[in-house]
C-alpha cells in the first residue's frame, strides 16, 4: 500500500507491506534506527516517537494509518554534533547506560515537559486545574518508558535540568 | 605483563583523568540514535534477509511430524530450516550452541524451523504456518519437588570448618530459617540479534553479545569452521546482565541461512522468545543456620542452597558469599544442584550473591531481632579480615564493610530507626528501616589491547571488550589519556571486534578492573615505544600535556609518531594474588519503605548504599551501574519473577507486562556513596568491579525495612502485597 507522511520534515513516500508497523517503516525502510525495538507489544517504551507533536509508541500503529502525519524521531530532534537540550542533558546527567532504551527516553522526556506546561494531568496531580512540574509528575509520565539498566535518578534530573532552564 | 604483585605507584596515581567524573565519549551517539546496535546496520548488510525462529511450544519431547510446505509456499519466503535440511553441527566447545540438530526437544521455545523471506511481517507469518506436532515427555519443572535429589557441584565445593552441628546445638541463641528466590530474567532492553554474511568461505556476524571471544569460538566451533574465517563484532549492545555471555540460535541460523541464500541475513528473538529460549537467573531454596552468644557473635554459620537446571547446567551458587562474610568458628556450607527440564538456566549479574544475599541478609535481620543487637552493630560484631575458613593467612586485599555501614549509619540517619517492628507510622504508611551488608567476589580475567599513536598526537585503543552500559569506551579512555598525558579529547576508543586483541569482555564484574589492566600495559609498551624513538632514556620519561619530555627535553607525541605513527599491542595477565588473597567489593546498603496500612503496596521511600570498591575510575559511570544494581536489587525483593507453568514446562509470564521490573514510579532518588580506597592487589589499576556491587545485598535491605515497618516476615521472594494482606495489622 502507499502511504505518505513526513518525517522529521521530509517527505516521505513508501509502499508498504500492510502489516509493517510505524516502527519498522523507520527502522528497516527508512534507516532510522534511533527508534528501538524493545518488545514490539507496546510494553517498554523504547520506539517513542512524536507524530503530530504527540507522544505514541510507534510500534503498536501501523506505518499506513499515518497518511499525512508528521513524525518526529530521535534523529530528528538533534544530531551527535548538534544536540538537541534534552540529549545533551541526558550526557551531562549520565541519564542512561547502554543507551537502548534512550531515544525512547528522550522523546517521551520532550513530549512530557509539553503535557505538563499544557496542563494536561496525570494519575499523581492532586489538583486538576493546577498541573505542574514535579518529580513525581515526571515519574508518573515516564514510566511507559522501561530503562532496565535503571539510569532513573538520571534522568529525572535531566528532565529537571532542561524544565529549569527552559 | 603479568600482574604477580601488588601494584606499586604508576602514573594512573595522578588522577588526572582517572578518578573525574568524565562525561561518557559515547554519549553523543547514544542520546541522538545514532550509535548502532547489532540489528541495525542497513549500510554493511544490504539486502538483508529476514529470519524467524520457530520456537517449540513443548519442553520435552519428540517433534512427530514437520510440515513446511504451506509456509514456504507463503509469499516472499526464501528458506525454511529444520533439522530435515541444516548442516551438522558441533556441540563440543564450551560456547558452542548447535541449532535444529534432531527431533529431540529438550527446552521449551528451542528452535524447531528457521523461517526466511523478504521481509519481517513476511518471515513471521510463515514461521505461524509451519505445522509441528510433537511427542511430549515427561518433565521435572518444581524445584520443591527435586530439592532432596541435589547433587554436589564441583564449582561449589562445600565448605566444613569445626564442628558445624555440635556448635549449633549448643549456641545460645539459634536461627534456622528457609528462604525461596524465584526465577529471574535479565530482561535487559535490546533483544537478542544478529546479522551474517559471507564473503566467499569468511563469516562476518553482528551480533549483541558481552564476550566476544566466547561469541567467536561459539560460532565458529558450532558450525565448524576456523576462526580465522570468523569476524564477529558487537560494538553497541543494549544491556545484556549476563544474559548475553553467550549465543543462542540468532547468530548460528542466521550464519547458516546467510550462506545458503548467498546473502545477508538478520534475525532478532522476540520480546516472549526471548523469556525461554534464552537463560535465567535459576530459582533457590535456601536454608540458613546461624548460632551466636547473646552478644550476636556467631558460633556456628549453616548455609544450604539447592538450584535447578538441565543436564550439564551450572548451580545457582548462592551460598558462595557466606564463606566469606561473617566469622564464625564453625561453618557448613553446601551448594546442591538438581535437574529439571526448565529452560537452562545461567549467569545474571550477580550470580550467586545477588540471591544468596537475600536470604543471609535477612537471616542476619533475624539474628539481630532474635540478641536484640543493632543490626548495623550485629554485621559490625562479626566482620573478619580474612577467609574464615582457611584462617588468618589468607586475608582480604582489602576489606572496609566496617566502614561502609558506619559511613552508611550515619548518613542515612540509622539512629532514628525504631528497633520494635510495625510502631512507626506516617498517615497510612507504616514506615521502616533495613539494613544489610553487600559483598561481591572479585573476578579478573586476562586482558589485551592494542594502542596506536597517530601524527595529529591522538592515541586509539583498539581491544575486544565490549561496552553493555557499563562505561567501557569511556573508562579506557580515561586510562589511556591519563597514561599518555593527554586530555580525553584526544583519545578514540574502539570496541567490540574479533579483529581486536582478545579481551575480559563484560561479566563477573571483571571487565573494568581487567579491561583495564590490559590497556595499561599496551600504554606501558606505547610509552616505552614513544620515549624510545624520541630518544630518551625509557626509564626516565613524563608524558604531560601531549609531549613526553626527559632531562630538560620534551617533544611533541604528534611530532614523535610521525608519518608512520607508533603501534603496539599488550596483554595483563594474572598471577595467583587473586588465589593468596581474598578478593571482594563491599557494600552498606540502607532503605526505608513505606507500606500501605490498608493495601500492603509497598513504596521504597529512600535508599543509600556505600560502597568499596577500589578505586573508581570514573565517578559518574560508577554512580549509575550502582543505581542499575540497586533497581534491579528492588525488582527482585519486590517483584520480579519468572512463574513455572508446569503444564507447558515454562514461564509463562514471558513478556515485559507480565514479568515486572522497576519502572519511574517505583524508583526515588538514590544516593550512592564511594569509600576513597585503593586495591593495590586487584590490578595495576587498583580498582574493583561495581556493575554487580549494587545489586549484591539490597534486596535484603528492602525486605528487612519491610519487616521493621509491619513486623511481618516474608521468606518467600518476592515481597508481593498478596503475601503481606492477610498478616497486615488491622488498625
Ligand atoms: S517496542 Fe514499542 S513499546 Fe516496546
Ligand atoms: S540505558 Fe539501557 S535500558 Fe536504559
Amino acid at each position: 500500500m502507499p502511504v505518505s507522511f513526513t518525517v522529521n520534515g521530509q517527505a516521505t513516500s513508501l509502499t508498504l507491506d500492510p502489516r509493517v508497523t510505524l516502527l519498522d517503516a523507520l527502522r528497516e525502510h527508512m534507516a532510522l534506527t534511533g527508534s528501538k525495538k524493545g518488545c514490539d507489544h507496546g510494553q517498554c517504551g523504547a520506539c517513542t516517537v512524536m507524530v503530530n507533536g504527540q507522544r505514541i509508541n510507534s510500534c503498536l500503529t501501523l506505518a499506513v494509518m499515518h497518511e499525512g502525519d508528521e513524525v518526529t524521531t530521535i534523529e530528528g530532534l538533534g544530531s551527535p554534533e548538534n544536540l538537541h537540550p534534552m540529549q545533551a542533558a541526558f550526557v551531562k546527567h549520565d541519564g542512561f547506560q547502554c543507551g537502548y532504551c534512550t531515544p525512547g527516553q528522550i522523546c517521551s522526556s520532550v513530549a512530557v515537559l509539553k503535557e505538563i506546561e499544557a496542563g494536561i494531568p496525570s494519575h499523581v496531580t492532586a489538583d486538576l486545574d493546577q498541573v505542574a512540574f514535579s518529580d513525581a509528575e515526571v515519574r508518573e509520565r515516564m514510566s511507559g518508558n522501561i530503562c532496565r539498566c535503571a539510569a532513573y535518578p538520571n534522568i529525572v534530573a535531566a528532565i529537571r535540568d532542561v524544565h529549569d532552564h527552559a | 605483563m603479568e600482574f604477580t604483585q601488588a601494584a606499586g605507584p604508576n602514573p594512573l596515581d595522578a588522577g588526572r583523568v582517572v578518578t573525574k567524573p568524565i562525561d561518557r565519549i559515547d554519549g553523543p551517539l547514544k542520546v541522538s540514535g545514532r550509535a548502532p546496535y547489532a540489528y541495525e546496520y542497513h549500510q554493511d548488510f544490504p539486502n538483508a534477509a529476514y529470519g524467524f525462529v520457530l520456537g517449540s511450544s513443548v519442553p520435552k519431547g519428540r517433534i512427530a511430524s514437520l510440515d513446511t510446505k504451506a509456509a514456504e509456499a507463503m509469499p516472499g519466503v526464501l528458506l525454511v530450516l529444520t533439522h530435515a535440511n541444516t548442516p551438522k553441527m558441533s556441540d563440543e566447545g564450551e560456547h558452542n550452541a548447535p541449532q535444529l540438530q534432531g527431533a529431540e526437544i529438550k527446552q521449551y521455545e528451542q528452535a524447531v524451523a528457521f523461517v526466511v523471506a523478504e521481509t519481517f511481517e513476511q518471515a513471521r507469518a510463515a514461521a505461524r504456518a509451519v505445522k509441528v506436532t510433537y511427542t511430549e515427555a515427561k518433565g521435572a519443572y518444581d524445584l520443591a519437588a527435586v530439592q532432596d535429589k541435589g547433587e554436589p557441584v564441583k564449582s561449589a565445593p562445600d565448605s566444613t570448618v569445626g564442628d558445624f552441628d555440635k556448635a549449633f546445638s549448643a549456641a545460645p541463641v539459634t536461627v534456622d530459617v528457609t528462604y525461596t528466590t524465584p526465577d529471574q530474567s535479565h530482561a535487559m532492553m535490546e533483544p537478542h540479534a544478529s546479522v551474517a554474511k559471507w564473503d566467499g568461505d569468511k563469516l562476518t556476524v553482528y551480533t549483541a553479545n558481552q564476550m566476544i571471544h566466547w561469541a567467536h569460538d561459539g560460532i565458529a566451533g558450532t558450525l565448524g569452521i576456523p576462526k580465522t574465517k570468523v569476524r564477529v563484532q558487537s560494538a553497541y549492545v543494549g544491556g545484556g546482565f549476563g544474559s548475553k555471555l553467550f549465543i543462542y540460535s540468532d547468530p548460528i541460523l542466521a550464519a547458516v541461512a546467510a550462506q545458503k541464500l548467498g546473502r545477508p541475513v538478520k534475525v532478532a528473538l522476540t520480546r516472549p522468545q526471548i523469556f525461554n529460549h534464552t537463560n535465567h537467573r535459576p530459582a533457590t531454596i535456601q536454608r540458613i543456620r546461624l548460632g551466636a552468644g547473646p552478644d550476636g557473635r556467631i558460633t556456628a554459620m549453616g548455609h544450604d542452597t539447592v538450584s535447578g537446571n538441565q543436564e550439564g547446567g551450572e548451580v545457582e551458587n548462592a551460598a558462595d558469599q557466606t564463606k566469606l562474610l561473617y566469622a564464625g568458628e564453625n561453618r557448613l556450607i553446601r551448594t546442591r544442584l538438581s535437574e529439571l527440564d526448565l529452560p537452562k538456566g545461567g549467569a545474571m549479574r550477580a550470580p550467586g550473591e545477588a540471591v544468596g544475599l537475600l536470604a543471609l541478609e535477612c537471616a542476619m535481620d533475624e539474628l539481630a531481632e532474635k540478641t536484640g543487637v543493632d543490626p548495623v552493630e550485629l554485621r559490625i560484631r562479626n566482620d573478619i579480615q580474612y577467609d574464615p575458613e582457611k584462617g588468618p593467612s589468607r586475608s582480604f586485599s582489602s576489606r572496609h564493610l566496617v566502614e561502609c555501614l558506619r559511613t552508611g549509619a550515619e548518613r542515612f540517619g540509622w539512629s532514628k530507626r525504631a528497633a520494635k517492628p510495625g510502631t512507626v507510622r506516617d498517615g497510612q504508611w507504616l514506615v521502616g528501616m533495613g539494613v544489610a551488608s553487600g559483598f561481591r567476589g572479585n573476578l579478573v580475567m586476562p586482558s589485551g589491547a592494542r594502542v596506536k599513536l597517530d601524527r595529529e598526537g591522538v592515541v586509539t585503543v583498539e581491544t575486544q571488550m565490549t561496552d553493555i552500559g557499563t562505561g567501557s569506551y569511556t573508562i579506557l579512555g580515561q586510562v589511556a589519556a591519563e597514561m599518555m598525558g593527554l586530555p580525553i579529547e584526544k583519545v578514540r576508543v574502539k570496541l567490540g571486534d574479533s579483529d581486536f586483541p582478545l579481551s575480559s569482555g563484560s561479566g563477573g564484574s571483571w571487565g573494568a578492573n581487567s579491561a583495564s589492566a590490559g590497556v595499561f600495559a599496551a600504554c606501558e609498551a606505547l610509552r616505552d615505544a614513544v620515549a624510545q624513538k624520541a630518544g630518551f632514556n625509557t626509564k626516565d620519561v613524563t608524558f604531560a600535556d601531549g609531549n613526553v619530555a626527559s632531562g630538560g627535553r620534551s617533544r611533541s607525541l604528534a611530532e614523535v609518531a610521525g608519518p608512520d605513527g607508533v603501534t603496539v599491542e599488550a596483554k595483563a595477565e594474572f598471577g595467583d594474588l587473586t588465589k593468596k588473597f581474598a578478593q571482594a567489593s563491599f557494600a552498606g546498603h540502607f532503605c526505608e519503605v513505606g507500606v500501605d496500612a490498608h493495601t500492603g503496596e509497598i513504596r521504597v521511600r529512600r535508599m543509600l548504599s556505600v560502597c568499596s570498591a577500589g578505586r573508581i575510575i570514573n565517578p559518574k559511570t560508577s554512580r549509575n551501574q550502582c543505581l542499575g544494581g540497586m533497581t534491579m536489587g528492588i525488582g527482585a525483593a519486590l517483584m520480579e519473577e519468572q512463574v513455572v507453568d508446569e503444564r507447558f514446562g515454562g514461564f509463562i509470564n514471558h513478556d515485559l507486562a507480565e514479568y515486572v521490573v522497576p519502572v519511574h514510579a517505583d524508583i526515588p532518588d538514590l544516593d550512592v556513596v564511594f569509600l576513597d580506597e585503593t586495591d593495590d592487589k586487584s590490578s595495576w589499576i587498583k580498582a574493583k568491579g561495581v556493575g554487580e556491587l549494587g545489586i549484591c545485598g539490597v534486596g535484603a535491605a528492602v525486605a528487612n525495612a519491610v519487616y521493621n515497618a509491619t513486623g511481618i516476615r516474608i521468606r518467600d521472594y518476592p515481597l508481593t502485597l498478596d503475601k503481606l494482606l492477610p498478616r497486615l495489622p488491622t488498625a
